[in-house]
């Protein structure tokens, strides 16, 4: 083997190295038992205890859950609250709907970090990990729920999101928004067991309840789950998303890479090759 | 002990000789005060203390990006459009190293130069946008490896890139430095790292485009497709010899003295060469376009708001310039293909705007613009390459013929005796 040929396997090894790693890429969509929250819609009554504790459990400003000006307009999460809760005016009347992530079983955030900042625990929660995250913001441009809120006026600044209380959750404890929820419209579990009460909640009063589980299917499945009385649109839900998983829209082309990696540079080396020939026979050493 | 004295003051009188020439390369060449310097040096002062107040208050505090708004101008425009027009340097090295047009040589340098600097600039202005810059290093060292991630795989793209860049143009440092040597090893370097970075440059100029498939439904039906990573990568192959057509012409006018006399008997051959290029890659783009039109059924948006700008771009900024591309190659009209160039230029900027700005989110009630600042900062960077580049061309042997030492044992008549007979032949009368 002389030394052109050695050096051109070396990058053929090389690159297929590369396209092992990429194809482990599917990591993420471990079907190990998750932990979802289901929120029942019906049951929320707006008095936002949830935001209150969500708020001092996690060290951010807490907000004054007597006023009620706040249900004027439809609220987003922010930096500064990673739930709210919003007033919206349906066919049924008035409804409460809570906001905070969805910690999808195959997060788009998580597939888009390059540095696993954003990461989706084995238990099911999506946790974002400040030692990793080099603040691209990629997360907040690929998450279809729009999720992901950035501290734009630090600068040492964070990525904010809801946790689903990881540490307590670590510990066999419930998120401290159900934990506190007066109402109980809110439920701590395993995701399979959630989709069987809510379900089950369905089928025992099939005129209270729309017959959809929103975040069942919604982007490939999400950890936390609705239920309501009215159709989703008019709780502000996206009922655009499709329900094929974020991720998957990029493993086209992430299946290309190492194919494009290692048969790009053999067809150009055999271009470059054949087109040598009107050089003198000296360089026709290969 | 005599001889060792001799060899350590000899070698003391080099690094001393090497010192004196690197200080005097270092010294500016011809006039200081021109317009030119005042205003981009006024630009560059500005840019370097907004970014002083960018990183010490945060992004928020200069820019209007937002919650709804991630990815603004900087992005957008210095990244995303910046590494679109550094597509030259793999289409013109893909022609002179992998298919040997010998005709393209006289360009390469300037243009592997420019893709360089373009990388370092556009894509290091990334850095700038970073909320949390230290952490950088993390994709590329440690435990952190997002490998399913497409930013990871732009990221190291880039790295890799600018390397492979460095690599192709090392040969001028070495010719300018006059390492005979050095030059001999770096030049055998340079089809490895030409196809190296071609590879590359396939896979991040259409990774750019897969970065907004996650941002489906974010991004206006007429812009989204999953063929965007396959559109980028078209468009970048016209978009980078764009650039080549409108840089050359400006380096001929400002760097006349520089020019070799081989650079200068083929240029019209050259540009027209390239002109052809573009017209046939901006069909086949087009013809990419109509089909991902039809395919996404997308006859209804056309009359709405969002359909005229679609139209303007496709037709004022993709199918004029190819049309004046085929007229300029027809009637052999200099002027003609320099504005269509120009023309499928503004046609990228739109294009890539488009999608990380104007389509994206078009339904949000307020909207993102990029504030006087950004703007401010990104003429700062676009200065700062410029100063560069000029810095580099008035130096070293990148327009001008390679020192006598460099070609000596083959000279491109040696080389090539039927390409340099092929030469006089292109020395086309200018109309």
């Amino acid at each position: 083997m002389d030394r052109r040929s050695f050096v051109r396997t070396l990058g053929a090894v090389g690159g297929s190295l590369l396209a092992v790693d990429t194809l482990k890429s599917e990591e993420s969509g471990n079907t190990k038992e998750l932990y979802g929250i289901l929120i029942d819609a019906t049951r929320c009554v707006g008095c936002r205890t949830c935001e209150e504790v969500c708020a001092s459990a996690h060290g951010l400003p807490v907000p004054d859950t007597s006023d009620m000006s706040v249900f004027d307009k439809r609220r987003e999460p922010t930096e500064t609250q990673w739930t709210v809760v919003n007033r919206f005016e349906t066919t049924a009347g008035e409804l409460f709907a809570k906001k905070q992530c969805m910690h999808c079983v195959q997060p788009a955030c998580a597939s888009a970090c390059l540095t696993k900042a954003m990461y989706k625990t084995e238990n099911g929660p999506v946790i974002w990990r400040e030692e990793k995250c080099m603040g691209c913001r990629f997360c907040m441009v690929s998450c279809p729920f729009d999720i992901p809120k950035f501290e734009y006026n630090s600068a040492v600044p964070k990525i904010q999101k809801c946790v689903m209380c990881w540490d307590q959750v670590r510990e066999g404890k419930k998120p401290v928004c159900v934990e506190n929820c007066p109402a109980e419209a809110l439920l701590f579990g395993k995701r399979k067991e959630l989709l069987e009460i809510a379900r089950s909640r369905i089928y025992s009063e099939p005129d209270k309840y729309v017959h959809h589980i929103y975040g069942e299917y919604e982007a490939g499945g999400t950890g936390v789950l609705y239920l309501s009385s009215v159709p989703f649109e008019q709780l502000g839900f996206n009922t655009d998303i499709g329900t094929t998983s974020y991720p998957e829209l990029t493993t086209g082309f992430l299946y290309a890479v190492p194919i494009v990696l290692t048969l790009w540079p053999a067809f150009l080396l055999a271009l470059s090759n054949a087109t040598r020939r009107n050089e003198p026979e000296t360089e026709r050493d290969v | 002990m005599n001889t060792n004295n001799g060899t350590l003051s000899r070698s003391i009188e080099l690094t001393r000789a090497f010192a004196r020439f690197i200080l005097s390369e270092l010294k500016p060449k011809g006039r200081l005060i021109t317009p030119f310097n005042i205003v981009s040096g006024l630009i560059i002062l500005l840019g370097v203390v907004l970014l002083i107040v960018r990183f010490t208050k945060g992004l928020g505090s200069i820019t209007n990006l937002s919650q709804d708004y991630p990815w603004g101008l900087w992005i957008g425009f210095d990244v995303i459009t910046g590494v679109a027009f550094a597509g030259g340097a793999y289409v013109i090295t893909f022609m002179v190293y992998v298919l040997r047009l010998e005709k393209y040589h006289p360009i390469v340098r300037a243009t592997v130069l420019n893709g360089l600097l373009a990388y370092v600039f556009y894509a290091g202005a990334l850095l700038l946008d970073l909320g949390r810059p230290w952490n950088v290093i993390n994709p590329i060292i440690g435990n952190s490896f997002g490998v399913n991630s497409v930013l990871f795989l732009v990221a190291w793209h880039f790295m890799l890139y600018m390397m492979a860049e460095f690599v192709e143009f090392s040969p001028v440092i070495a010719e300018w430095l006059g390492w005979k040597r050095i030059r001999k090893i770096l030049s055998g370097l340079t089809l490895g790292a030409v196809i190296f970075g071609i590879t590359l440059s396939t896979l991040h100029q259409s990774g750019l485009g897969a970065l907004y498939l996650m941002a489906k439904g974010k991004i206006h039906p007429l812009w989204y497709s999953e063929f965007i990573p396959i559109l980028f990568f078209v468009s970048s192959i016209f978009a980078g010899l764009s650039m080549v057509i409108f840089e050359g012409t400006i380096s001929h006018k400002v760097f006349r003295h520089r020019l070799s006399r081989e650079h200068r008997a083929s240029h019209v051959n050259i540009v027209l060469g390239l002109a052809r290029i573009c017209a046939v890659t901006m069909f086949v783009y087009l013809f990419l376009q109509t089909l991902v039109f039809v395919h996404g059924k997308n006859w209804t948006l056309i009359n709405t708001p969002m359909g005229y700008w679609y139209l303007t771009e496709i037709v004022g900024f993709v199918l004029l310039p190819c049309i004046l591309f085929v007229q300029g190659l027809r009637r052999i009209n200099m002027a003609l293909i320099r504005g269509a160039s120009i023309l499928a230029l503004c046609g990228i900027i739109l294009n890539r705007l488009n999608i990380s700005i104007v389509a994206f989110k078009w339904y949000e009630a307020v909207r993102y613009y990029p504030t006087w600042m950004e703007i401010a900062v990104t003429l700062a960077v676009i200065s700062a390459e410029i100063w560069v580049f000029r810095w580099i061309v008035n130096r070293m042997p990148v327009l001008t013929e390679p020192p006598g030492w460099a070609e000596k044992n083959q000279t491109r008549e040696e080389q090539y005796p039927t390409i340099t007979k092929e030469m006089e032949a292109w020395r086309v009368p200018l109309t």
